[in-house]
């Protein structure tokens, strides 16, 4: 229990470590350069963390284990999520490229924000202790409030930032409280000894209000609903490469933390929390998608639609349903992140062009930025050969294992319903005219350098979905095999 | 003289935790909406530190953690709240409302 940390603590916390200095070069190089030709330069040292952070996450997985006193496990399950959140931070940086010069914002911070607010989800995912997990999820929001408002100039964004910062404190203030009465009713703070503590006969009642406590939070933070009214105005509200970054990275920590939480944990009365939060979901998330007529907004309730199928894998056995809800965040970040690296190049200075109406006649105008989208939109609604119809198909054959027909076929009529605003948005894309003119640029190498990673991975998704599959399979093995080995763990006297 | 048990630990702070969700939802004035997300983080501090008396100390531990990030929410939540008095003048939650529906 005692000493100083070894050498292999520090292995199973490179990705982090990485993070975190390149995050302060960036910060600290700052202040040294022209402000005007700076950017790039910052944006290229953020970019290289990225993917020097990937390869450490990578590395990582040959060292499996604790670290830290039991606060930080590294498995599968937290390397898949480091790859996942690492690589958002990467495509999300390449597409700010153009946007931040296309929005005159020259702040080297924004990218600074990015790195730091993945060194927090990153942690997230392999986080064992709650009060690493909180600590995690607060540099990871807090982080996000930030970049929310960074076109500080236009009311809408310090608007959006303002709201998510307000709304998200509280959600976290709920979170805190469970945690703490957690803390009360277990006596541990430490997942895999909270686990036992549940398993036995008689579950201390305050666990059943601290679950949902906790539930409330991270509900929050993943957009579910009936936590999720603050979604439309801050994805409105917020720059577009970085609603592409908080719609899937934060989201996909989130679920990582949830995943644990209910079922390392085995947390007592999940079910029916989740049943109602994953139809409530699906269902607002849906119908509030169709009247939409900005894209951002209407992208903003899908993705609240998207966090309720993703629920449905949850409430399926827990076999099944971790590994569909794993390979679901990775086909939605890469479906998501690429739907919104369009919009941004889309956007213009001043976000101008957001609504339905400035997409008409894009077929047209820029064939190939309107055929990508195309692909990512067909994905979200889970069409075959792409990587959303195997993650509903995953999601939504999990539920049926699981004999949770009603909420299979609810959530199948709503990936029906939800076509109906994907295909308006194709539909307008390439049937109608556009009214007035609107400057169509060049495609710049960061942005296609992004767009092709993302595409890249939303078919390969769609086409070879075994051995993501397979990963994620083998990773929820070891996660669900956790009660056992703390249990015998608490057989020596380890506290 | 009734002895002081957790149990009146944990009325208090779940006290406090009311008062504080219903000032979040009924102050208009953001800076005490601020106040009383506060409020809320002290009542979970409350019980953490109460329910260290049952389990030992890591509880105050964690108290310690979640007053610093108080402070570090707190900082950061006046810097965007002057970001959007400047472009709107106004620190009142009921006119924060050019996004809607």
């Amino acid at each position: 229990m005692s000493g100083l940390p070894q050498t292999a603590d520090y292995v199973r916390i490179l990705p982090e470590l990485v993070l975190s200095i390149f995050g302060i070069v960036v910060m600290l190089l700052e202040p040294l350069f022209d402000e005007r030709r700076s950017q790039r330069t910052l944006g290229s040292i953020a970019l290289i963390g990225s993917l020097v952070a990937i390869m450490a996450s990578v590395f990582q997985a040959q060292n499996p284990g604790f670290a830290f006193w039991n606060m930080v496990r590294v498995d599968g399950f937290s390397v898949f999520f480091h790859v996942l959140v690492t690589t958002i931070a990467a495509v999300v940086i390449l597409t700010s490229y153009e946007y931040m010069s296309v929005q005159r914002i020259r702040a080297g911070e924004y990218y600074g924000l990015i790195l730091f607010g993945t060194v927090g989800m990153c942690l997230m995912s392999s986080a064992v202790e709650l009060v690493l997990i909180f600590i995690a999820l607060e540099i990871s929001s807090i982080s996000t409030y930030i970049l929310a408002g960074f076109r500080r100039r236009e009311a809408a964004s310090s608007e959006a930032s303002l709201k998510y910062f307000l709304l998200g404190s509280f959600a976290t203030a709920f979170f805190l409280y469970g945690v703490a009465l957690m803390f009360g009713a277990t006596g541990s703070t430490n997942i895999d000894k909270i686990s036992p503590a549940l398993e036995q006969s008689t579950v201390p009642p305050l666990a059943y209000l601290a679950v949902a406590l906790m539930f409330v939070g991270l509900g929050f933070k993943v957009a579910s609903a009936p936590f999720h009214i603050w979604t439309p105005d801050v994805y409105e509200g917020a720059p577009a490469p970085i609603v592409g970054f908080m719609s899937t990275a934060p989201k996909a920590a989130a679920f990582a933390v949830l995943l644990r939480i209910l079922f390392e944990a085995n947390a007592p009365g999940r079910f029916w929390l989740i049943w109602f939060s994953a139809v409530l979901s699906m269902c607002l998330g849906n119908l509030g998608a169709l009247v939409q007529t900005n894209v951002k907004r209407l992208l903003a309730y899908s993705s609240i639609a998207h966090a309720g199928y993703l629920l449905v894998a949850f409430a399926a056995a827990p076999e099944v349903g971790v590994s569909a809800a794993m390979f679901y965040t990775a086909a939605y970040a890469a479906m998501n992140v690429g739907a919104f690296a369009v919009i941004s190049h889309f956007a213009n200075a001043g976000e101008k062009y957001v609504t339905l109406d400035d997409y008409a006649g894009l077929g047209r105008r820029s064939p190939v930025l309107a055929a990508t989208l195309t692909i990512f939109l067909l994905s979200l609604i889970g069409i075959p050969a792409t990587g959303g119809f195997f993650a509903k198909f995953y999601v939504f054959s999990a539920a049926l294992k699981a004999d949770l027909v009603g909420l299979t076929i609810i959530g199948v009529i709503n990936s029906a319903v939800a076509a109906y605003y994907y295909l308006r948005i194709i539909v307008v894309m390439y049937m109608r005219e556009s009214r007035e003119e609107i400057p169509v640029r060049g495609i710049p190498l960061g942005l296609g350098t992004a767009l092709v990673v993302s595409l890249a991975a939303t078919i390969y998704l769609g086409v070879l979905p075994g051995r993501v599959l397979d990963y994620a399979l083998a990773s929820a093995n070891q996660l669900m095999q956790t009660p056992a080995s703390a249990a015998a763990a608490t057989v020596n006297p380890g506290r | 003289m009734v002895p002081i048990t957790p149990i009146h630990y944990l009325i208090l702070a779940a006290a406090l935790f009311t008062l504080g969700t219903i000032g979040v939802l009924t102050r208009r004035n953001v800076v005490i909406v601020l106040m009383s997300i506060e409020l809320i983080l002290n009542a979970v501090n409350l019980n953490l530190v109460a329910f260290s008396r049952m389990w030992g100390l890591q509880g105050q531990v964690f108290a310690i953690f979640v007053i610093t990030d108080a402070a570090a929410e707190a900082a950061v939540g006046l810097g965007i709240l002057i970001a959007f008095f400047r472009n709107k003048e106004t620190v009142n939650v009921d006119e924060v409302d050019l996004l809607k529906w």
